[in-house]
């Protein structure tokens, strides 16, 4: 699976303004809403769901990248959102660093390869240090997207 | 096969048993479960080889229900890692019912 196939470009936030954990996923779900990605009238019942997810163990699994996630009948296809945050959001990560990096996936219960095949993705690009020091350091949206089409295309060439 | 101080490496084969394979969250139970122990483990999908403790690696294996993996294990305590690992897939990261 590569990012093109469930990453929203247009649910790219360059610059979030959130300062804690439920307004980052908050601020992510309203940008999936925002595109139609989802429908507004799930985003309470997403976040419950992110939320929850948290509660049962950080997704902030360090390097400053967390990958908040949820499987929730409301989804059929598996979609996801990208944010980054300049200050930093308090994620109770694993290495207690705050999160500046935020890839969201949102999937459906009966679609576990699906969820395995995006997460994988994720955690593929995300081993590489440079590349999560890259997306922190991005200066804009454009640089955001382009590293991410960098990376799909980087896996094509292999 | 043998380690580079000449000590065996163990083998040993399992299958991702739970309904949700493993994703995150059994990924970080399954790292946390290989660091409490010396020995140097790798898991293999196939012929993607993997280390057993690092939780970046472990998720890129995408290890559905039913997936076949090999641990192998090298070090004083390897065997009671391999022990515990097997252990942790058959009681399906304990979250099942």
């Amino acid at each position: 699976m590569k990012f093109r196939d469930f990453l929203r470009r247009d649910a790219v936030v360059y610059d979030m303004q959130a300062t804690d954990k439920r307004a980052a996923l908050e601020e992510l779900v309203e940008a999936l809403a925002a595109v139609k990605a989802v429908k507004k009238s799930d985003a309470p019942a997403i976040v419950s769901a992110l939320v929850k997810r948290e509660n049962l163990g950080s997704t902030g699994i360090g390097r400053g990248v967390a990958v908040p996630h949820a499987r929730i009948d409301c989804i059929r296809k598996v979609v996801g959102a990208l944010g980054r945050s300049e200050a930093g959001v308090p994620f109770n990560a694993l290495d207690g660093k705050p999160v500046h990096v935020l890839f969201l996936m949102l999937s459906s219960p009966d679609n576990t390869a699906d969820h395995l095949a995006a997460l994988e993705r994720v955690a593929r690009i995300l081993k590489d240090e440079t590349f999560c020091r890259f997306l922190r350091q991005a200066r804009g949206q454009e640089d955001l997207l382009d590293l991410i089409d960098e990376a799909d295309q980087d896996e094509e060439s292999r | 096969m043998t380690g580079s101080a000449g000590e065996p490496v163990l083998q040993r084969d399992v299958t991702i048993v739970n309904v949700q394979g493993l994703h995150a969250r059994a990924a970080k139970q399954f790292v946390e479960t290989a660091r409490r122990f010396e020995a140097h483990i790798t898991v293999a999908k196939g012929r993607q080889i993997v280390d057993a403790k690092d939780i970046w690696d472990v998720m890129t294996l995408a290890a559905e229900r039913g997936t076949a993996l090999v641990l192998r294990g090298r070090g004083a305590d390897a065997e009671e890692a391999l022990d515990a690992l097997d252990a942790l897939i058959k009681a399906k990261f304990h979250e099942e019912q």
